[in-house]
């Protein structure tokens, strides 16, 4: 701002905020300031985007879910109007059905929706307990410090995603070297192109020895769907890389967040260590879904027919961004909002969206989460940080919001 | 004195004993599982993670985790009537 010319400064003063904001110092799990003070303003305003284009931003809880759960909202990145993340996002192939609307979005959608119903994800707890008392203890053999993110968080997600859907667990680490640049927002668009090519040429090998040998996973499921004739080859792949994708960096990213959040807060930590009791722990990971946040870009939509909606007009052609992470915060509907209280009911969070678009994956996280934090602290009863949260590197520049490393000790 | 809004007055008794219906269009869900999450003994999935009804009617017991299920459902597929 400071070296734009005097008449741009002036129109500048005219225009909209600009977004992402950036969040206080010292304040990593809160949402940025400025939201704060949008959301006090009123439930919608226009916000100024990296590439100067205007949509909507929506703050509120209530319009977001209304707008979210609207069928005149569009998913579609290539609709006039929908707010692109980054220079590297425009033009890009569509992540399979969270990029498009029903009637397609549905038919493709419910072709794996099977194993994340939540009898069949709590079925797979004991495997889950197994992995994360495995890395425990492999962390309590290991040495002090250690990194909470490497040792335990990014492999939990790895682990699970891949046994589900049949991947070799051997092949993780070219897994998590290609996420991480997939979610980079300061990556290229050639380093993104490359680790996205370079992932889905892989799943499309998995995929075509699952077509002539199927086993009992979730590829093979896919792969069947090709066989019968109901996805193209690169329908197939582009589904398994969503799944691989929004399994991993985001679960990953929830358990640093939620780790590094408690250890701020030993009160509440406390309580997680001295419960054995699961419906403690199942609100203990409700609130902290709703209290953290990693889609901190916002849920992106371009509406498609004018929508009258608190008072306003958002037209057709117009772009809409539903930040849940300030919705979660909305005191209309959470009482003392950013207060961290586990024992409270936050149930009604929209950390995994709303609408039809909300998280299939959900079920999954909530109990790989419920397994992490009904855990570590209670085999590592004295969990410490091994640096200042000042010192930590908050994922400020990736997609999904995050810890890049969280130095712990006990 | 208790003002009741006119066309759910008879809905303000809570505890009278009859119980409510439970609807659900299953063509709406998205299958989340947030139903099964907040009524278990309500709602179930099917083997595409569907919701189906395992009950339509609820009692005051269960009508607290019902109406949970009504307000988290992402889909909106959930409603809960008078018979």
């Amino acid at each position: 701002m400071a070296d734009t010319l005097a008449g741009a400064a002036h129109d500048a003063a005219d225009t909209a905020p600009e977004f992402p904001m950036p969040r206080a110092s010292g304040c990593p799990f809160d949402p940025p300031p400025g939201l704060k003070e949008l959301q006090e303003q009123g439930p919608l305003t226009k916000v100024r985007l990296w590439d100067g284009s205007e949509p909507w931003l929506v703050t509120r809880y209530a319009e977001q879910r209304a707008l979210l759960g609207d069928a005149r909202v569009s998913a579609d990145t290539d609709r006039p109007g929908y707010p692109t993340k980054a220079s590297a996002e425009a033009g890009e192939g569509k992540l399979s059905f969270i990029m498009m609307d029903d009637p397609e979005h549905a038919r493709l959608r419910r072709m794996v929706t099977a194993p994340f119903a939540v009898k069949k994800v709590e079925a797979l707890r004991p495997t889950v307990q197994r992995i994360v008392d495995g890395l425990i203890d492999d962390m309590l053999a290991g040495p002090r410090p250690v990194d909470l993110v490497e040792a335990f968080a990014l492999p939990i997600p790895s682990l699970v995603i891949c046994e589900l859907l049949g991947v070799p667990y051997d092949d993780h680490a070219m897994f998590q070297e290609n996420t991480k640049t997939m979610v980079r927002t300061t990556a290229t668009p050639e380093e993104r192109g490359a680790a996205t090519r370079e992932i889905a040429g892989y799943l499309a090998g998995q995929l075509a020895e699952r077509l002539t040998g199927p086993k009992d996973d979730l590829l093979s499921g896919i792969a069947g769907r090709v066989a019968a004739g109901e996805l193209t080859h690169g329908q197939a792949t582009e589904m398994a890389l969503l799944l691989l994708i929004a399994g991993h960096e985001t679960t990953a990213n929830m358990i640093a967040l939620g780790t590094a959040a408690l250890l701020e807060h030993p009160d509440q930590l406390a309580l997680l260590r001295d419960t054995d009791d699961p419906k403690l722990v199942a609100s203990a990971v409700e609130e902290l879904l709703r209290y953290l946040h990693i889609t901190h870009l916002g849920r992106r939509r371009a509406v498609t027919e004018d929508i009258e909606i608190a008072g306003r007009v958002i037209k057709a052609g117009e772009g809409v961004i539903m930040v849940n992470e300030i919705g979660n915060r909305d005191p209309r509907v959470f009482e003392d909002p950013d207060r961290l209280d586990l024992t409270r009911d936050a149930r009604r969070h929209v950390a995994f969206g709303f609408g039809v678009h909300q998280c299939l994956g959900q079920p999954l996280a909530r109990m790989e989460l419920q397994v992490v934090h009904g855990t570590l602290y209670r085999r590592i009863p004295t969990l410490r940080p091994a640096c200042d949260l000042a010192d930590v590197r908050f994922k400020h520049d990736a997609f999904i919001y995050g810890i890049h490393e969280l130095p712990v000790a006990w | 004195m208790r003002v009741s809004v006119p066309d759910t007055s008879h809905h303000d008794e809570k505890g009278k004993g009859y119980p409510m219906k439970v609807e659900l269009e299953a063509d709406k869900c998205v299958a989340s599982g947030q139903c099964v999450v907040a009524a278990m003994e309500v709602f179930d999935q099917d083997d595409d993670g569907i919701a189906i009804l395992l009950t339509e009617e609820v009692g005051d017991d269960r009508l607290g985790d019902v109406e949970e299920a009504v307000a988290v459902c992402p889909a909106a597929a959930i409603r809960l009537v008078r018979p």
